[in-house]
């Protein structure tokens, strides 16, 4: 896998992952375009779509879209089980997710992300283990950090 | 301290968490730029801090902010400050933010190494995981290179957690530091087999990537995989399975049918594992399942409700068929009317895959169809990508295999000429080489396509007007160059001048208005030799005074070439205006400047050129670098088996043989390199093609449709027309079968069109000249079906019928030679002939020699009577299937006449069978998919089964042809036999030496030898005569003493051992089947008894 995108109906990015390294300009520009041409689409159109040499597998949850570009010779079928299975595992860990849950916890999101995928290969494809493996690294920030960023009210109070 | 430690909480109270800044940016709609401008104002002042929590906080809200797109790079040696907290929780964000803001020119990503290190080793599992998670997304080669070490050692971690983490970011440090690949993979290796599915599927993982890159050197791990694929329950990991043994059966051939049955199985099991679709490559027994494929598509397409599911299936079978197109295009066409009516899908991506399966389908009946089925989508096309891929499309379904399917090329090009009319497309140069194509190459269409480009130059203002910018105007290029090539067709050439030279043309590109100029040249020359006809004097020095008013713009241009151009014809036209006030009849000379014809060069006219004499090609110019070296520079090639090189022998002149040699090995050697892509059957078929410089026959050919379509003509009329002439053609020729058929009460049954129009019935109406590769011989009054020798010789005289009575020897080349004389007598009596030629036939089998000696490198011969056709053959195993011999047949007319419906039957064995398209019976003959004007060759190749290989064998066989004059035609027949001899079976392998004797070794092998006297040849000619007519290789040799091996189609092993002294000659011969190896000893004996 190439990178993967996350951006809502209105085509604001929620999330990016890039597995390939390049330069912040092709990064915006890819994203522009590829917001562009996935939001044309209409929603009873296959998840499939070939843009430049890569195929771009994507998929529609809620408000928000699930956007990955793999090369030619890799599977869609099981990009889009990828997809599918960071959204439940997004769920799991939110507790029914909704896209203001991505927005304010982005940096969550990216942990799951980067428990579930590595270098753009599926790198755990059991759920449970992910979960608990975010869970485990979740516990030693509280008791390490002290307190979660963002949160420092209990020191004063 | 604790001052300190409470006045910083309260510092950090007052700064805005990642949390207040995204609902700040919600709240800032209309200034969100001024917003963040202070907000990065605000993370600046934070950066500025001790705190390190201060400074993480800070460091959140720059990913955030980087995610926006704004430029975070200024931060880039605070992320590494944060990295480096020996806190998990910064440590977290300093890693996130490092992996989503760095990349390969960061430069503080130097700086991080040892910090990376020491998270590597730390004790704390989370604080490794996230140290690697980062580093998969920032590797550069310098990272890789120096923790290359520290990660392998990760990966016999005890967690597997870290375990699987390491073998998946090995993958990246492969790619970035190839070096590590070498150490790194016995480990590897070694964690497929980890008790922790995740780390088995990681390890999968990163093999099936590698192996997607070298296939070659992971043969070695197939039959681990193979358990893996049987045993496994995780579908994850059996997709990354079947999709490296996609990789790897081209290499392995027979690890595709041990595949077959677990796959199918599992295709059964799980449908959703179909787009599996990848490693259909060679299994033709896979197609069977695949046709649930098809199933599926149309189950889908027949839903009402068109939900994205159903689309997600459509899509990806689709693509499964694009796959199979490539090997079973059987299987494919029946499903044409499905695939057609995708084409009509709402989805682009579906309709795009669809018309890549197009290309499959078309046939001479429905091209027209098909075609304006897709110029109809082209007007509807919204997006120029989608339009442009159709208009790619159409002329490639159009063009394929020389024009193969069109039988109406006016059609053809009233179809390029409506293309022009596209809007915004970027193929003008294609549209335009097609054109230049058509028109060279058709000689009958010119007339037609000159009058269409001469409208096209008339127009040209709206080809360019709008669209300048894209590409169209290329088409200029093509009419300009026509008009002017072929002016003597125009209707109004001085119109088209004119047009030509209009002041507008100044704006075309450069390179256009050079061909406008240079063809405005010839026009000229053409409007000249026209008014100089005509008494009037005055009309031709005005077109001399047009060019020289309307040149000079083109003499100003900022293009070189057309100035040069211009300049040069402005001062010839000037010089015969002089001429001309002179009264001097020039036109003939100007037109002497453009006189000859222009013919199409072949492709493969390269192949033409002799080689001089003295040049090896095969020879190194420099010494190739050692062994060793190559090996560090590619690591990756030590994990494969060692490539089989055996050392030759190296023989300094370089004889005809040994070059031959040479080249099948090489041959060989590209057959079983992945990179090379291999002659596929469908290009072997490619006998419309083959062109050469030598031998250009036009076609003569009488329309019988009407040329002149007024205006620009709608390729719609064409699909009527057409209709109109197919079906006077089928009266026709149920007329002719009727005549015929009276004539010849014993003539051969041909086969009679009453049932539904056949492809081959369908006569294209104009032809293309299709030029041959092979060098015609020059003989009169014969046919000569001349044989392709691929290098590798072998005798075989194949069967005579009739009195043939000498042979002429000429540069290795048999002629049959025949009187005058008994042609007439033929053609006066000619069926009584023909009963005697029956009777004689099977009283004439000449067993021919190779009597050229050394030079000659015939493989077999066939001769007849009338028209004396000789034809040499060569048959040649299917590396691929056990069973399968190509035998290719070059036919080649050396007769006066024009050869049809060549039919060509063999009569079957129970042991040898002809391959028949489906659905015909077994006593069917093949058609010969061309048709032979005098003097033309042309090669075809025919495929047999063969069950078993151990003794050789003839089949006897017939081609029916029909001889056409001007006045009469006649069927003739020509029986032959083919000569399978057992060392067509072999195929030449290469053997290294240590493999060699433990083949030897092994005791499965029976031995048997052979002795042959009087050979008085030189010891390195003899293994290379072995190597050249057997298909051998020589393993080792020493002194006059040589090892050799060979491998049948059907993987016997063949091993010699050629011993020499003086003129006697041994070879112990060992081999796993006894009966093959007497054959092939025999056959042995034989080639040198013949010397």
């Amino acid at each position: 896998m190439q990178f993967m995108l996350l951006f809502s109906r209105q085509g604001k990015l929620r999330l990016q992952k890039w597995y390939v390294p390049l330069s912040d300009k092709e990064k915006k520009k890819i994203t522009r375009e590829l917001v562009q041409t996935v939001l044309a689409r209409k929603p009873k159109m296959c998840s499939f779509l070939e843009w430049r040499d890569l195929k771009i597998v994507y998929k529609r949850y809620a408000s928000l879209y699930f956007c990955c570009a793999i090369e030619d010779q890799d599977n869609e079928l099981i990009t889009l089980e990828i997809i599918h299975r960071y959204v439940e595992l997004l769920d799991k860990y939110f507790g029914s997710v909704c896209e203001l849950d991505i927005i304010f916890n982005f940096e969550k999101a990216y942990f799951i992300l980067d428990e579930f995928l590595l270098g753009g290969e599926a790198q755990e494809t059991s759920k449970k283990n992910v979960l608990k493996a975010i869970e485990q690294a979740d516990l030693l920030q509280e008791v390490s950090g002290g307190g979660q960023i963002g949160l420092p009210f209990h020191f004063i109070c | 301290m604790a001052l300190k430690i409470v006045k910083g909480s309260i510092d950090r109270m007052f700064d805005k968490n990642l949390q207040d800044l995204v609902r700040g940016i919600r709240n800032h709609k209309e200034d969100e730029a001024k917003y963040i401008s202070t907000c990065i104002d605000e993370i600046k002042q934070e950066l500025k801090q001790d705190n390190i929590a201060v400074k993480a906080n800070a460091v959140c809200k720059l990913t955030y902010l980087q995610m926006l797109g704004y430029d975070v790079s200024w931060a880039a040696f605070n992320i590494v400050e944060v990295m480096s907290s020996s806190k998990f929780t910064y440590k977290r964000i300093g890693y996130l933010a490092a992996s989503q803001c760095f990349h390969e020119s960061t430069d503080v990503i130097m700086l991080t190494t040892n910090q990376i290190r020491k998270d590597l080793s730390s004790p704390n599992q989370y604080d490794t995981g996230v140290a690697l998670t980062g580093l998969s997304c920032f590797v550069t080669p310098d990272l890789a290179r120096d923790l290359a070490n520290d990660i392998m050692t990760l990966m016999s971690h005890t967690k597997p957690y870290i375990r699987k983490k390491a073998v998946l970011i090995m993958y990246k440090v492969f790619l970035k530091y190839p070096e590590s690949l070498r150490p790194a993979f016995p480990r590897l290796k070694e964690k497929l087999e980890d008790p922790d599915p995740g780390v088995q599927s990681a390890a999968v993982n990163v093999i099936c990537e590698l192996a997607r890159r070298n296939p070659k050197n992971y043969l070695s791990l197939a039959p681990l995989f193979f358990k893996l694929m049987t045993s496994s329950t995780n579908n994850w990991v059996l997709i990354k399975i079947i999709k490296l043994f996609g990789a790897l059966t081209p290499l392995e051939p027979r690890l595709g049918k041990k595949l077959i049955e677990p796959l199918t199985n599992l295709i059964h099991r799980k449908i959703h594992i179909f787009s599996s679709h990848k490693m259909l490559c060679s299994q033709s027994h896979l197609i069977v399942s695949l046709s649930r494929i098809a199933v599926l598509i149309s189950l889908s397409s027949g839903m009402p409700n068109h939900s994205a599911s159903i689309q997600v299936m459509k899509y990806l079978g689709l693509l499964a068929m694009s796959k199979i197109l490539k090997t079973h295009p059987k299987s494919v066409q029946s499903h044409k009317d499905l695939i057609l009516q995708c084409l009509d899908d709402k989805d682009e991506s579906i309709r795009l895959r669809a018309l890549d399966l197009l290309y499959g389908m078309v046939s001479k009946k429905n091209l027209m169809e098909i075609v304006k089925k897709l110029m109809l989508h082209v007007d509807k096309a919204e997006g120029t990508t989608y339009r442009d891929e159709l208009l790619t499309k159409i002329i490639d379904i159009c063009s394929q295999s020389n024009y193969q399917y069109i039988t109406n090329f006016e059609w053809y090009i009233s179809i390029l000429v409506e293309l022009t009319r596209l809007e915004g497309t970027r193929h003008g140069h294609l549209i335009a080489s097609q054109m230049l194509d058509v028109a060279i190459r058709v000689r009958a269409i010119r007339v037609f396509a000159v009058a269409q480009m001469a409208t096209l130059l008339d127009n040209a203002h709206l080809l360019t007007g709008n669209m300048q910018r894209m590409g169209i105007c290329e088409v200029l290029y093509a009419a300009a160059w026509i008009c002017g090539e072929f002016s003597e067709h125009l209707e109004n050439p001085m119109q088209t001048l004119e047009a030509m030279l209009r002041p507008k043309v100044a704006t075309l590109p450069g390179h256009i208005q050079a061909v406008y100029v240079q063809n405005a040249a010839k026009l000229f020359a053409t409007v000249l030799k026209n008014q100089e006809g005509n008494t009037d004097s005055t009309a031709a020095q005005e077109t001399s005074q047009l060019m020289i008013d309307r040149l000079p713009l083109f003499v100003q241009s900022a293009n070189l070439e057309v100035q040069e151009r211009a300049s040069c014809i402005l001062q010839l036209v000037k010089y015969i205006q002089k001429l001309q006030q002179k009264d001097v009849e020039v036109a003939e000379e100007v037109c002497a400047l453009f006189a000859g014809e222009l013919n199409p060069v072949a492709p493969k006219a390269q192949k033409k050129v002799p080689v001089p004499e003295g040049l090896d090609l095969d020879a190194w110019i420099n010494e190739p670098p050692s062994e060793s070296e190559s090996e560090d520079e590619q690591p990756k090639a030590i994990f494969a088996k060692e490539e089989p090189k055996h050392s030759r022998p190296r023989h300094t002149e370089v004889d005809e043989k040994e070059l031959a040699r040479r080249r099948e090995a090489r041959k060989q050697e590209q057959a079983n390199n992945p990179f090379y892509i291999k002659a596929s059957p469908s290009s072997q078929k490619a006998y419309q093609e083959a062109p050469g410089v030598e031998h250009i026959p036009v076609v003569q050919i009488d329309l019988s449709v009407p040329l002149k379509v007024p205006g620009l003509p709608m390729s719609d009329q064409y699909v009527k027309l057409e209709e109109e002439r197919r079906q006077k053609e089928r009266a026709d020729k149920k007329k002719k079968e009727k005549k015929k058929r009276k004539e010849k009460r014993s003539g051969r049954g041909r086969k009679h069109d009453s049932g539904p129009e056949s492809e081959e019935d369908i006569t294209p109406a104009h032809m293309v000249d299709i030029v041959t590769e092979e060098m015609p011989e020059v003989h009169r009054s014969c046919l000569n079906i001349t044989m392709n020798l691929k290098g590798n010789a072998r005798t075989n005289m194949i069967s005579a019928k009739g009195a043939v009575s000498s042979y002429v020897v000429s540069g290795g080349i048999f002629l049959p030679v025949k009187s005058s004389k008994h042609k007439k007598k033929k053609q006066k009596k000619e069926k009584e002939e023909k009963e005697k030629k029956k009777k004689k036939k099977h009283h004439h089998h000449h067993h021919h020699s190779d009597g050229g000696g050394e030079e000659s490198v015939q493989n077999g011969t066939v001769e007849e009577e009338e028209p004396l056709p000789v034809s040499v053959y060569d048959i040649q195993g299917n590396l691929q299937d056990g069973s399968q011999v190509v035998v290719s047949v070059i036919f080649e007319n050396k007769c006066d006449s024009f050869l049809k419906s060549m039919e060509f039957n063999v009569l079957d064995s129970l042991n040898s069978k002809l391959q028949r398209p489906e659905g015909s019976g077994p006593h069917d003959g093949l058609t010969v998919p061309f048709q032979l004007p005098p003097g033309v060759s042309n090669e075809a190749r025919f495929v047999f089964t063969v069950q078993s290989i151990v003794m050789p064998q003839k089949l006897k066989g017939t081609l029916t042809f029909i001889v056409k004059n001007e006045d009469s035609s006649t069927h003739e027949k020509l029986d032959f036999k083919l000569h399978f001899t057992c060392t067509s079976y072999l195929i030449t392998t290469p053997c290294y030496s240590d493999a060699f004797a433990k083949l030897l070794e092994s005791g499965d092998l029976k031995c048997s030898s052979v002795r042959l006297e009087g050979v008085i040849m030189p010891f390195h000619h003899l293994l290379a005569r072995i190597c050249f007519h057997h298909h051998f290789s020589v393993v080792e040799r020493i002194d006059s003493c040589a090892s050799m091996y060979s491998r049948s189609i059907q993987g016997h092993h063949v091993c010699l051992l050629v011993k020499t002294s003086g003129q006697t000659v041994s070879i112990d011969a060992k081999c796993d089947e006894p009966t093959l190896l007497g054959n092939v000893l025999d056959e042995i004996k034989q080639t040198f008894s013949q010397c």
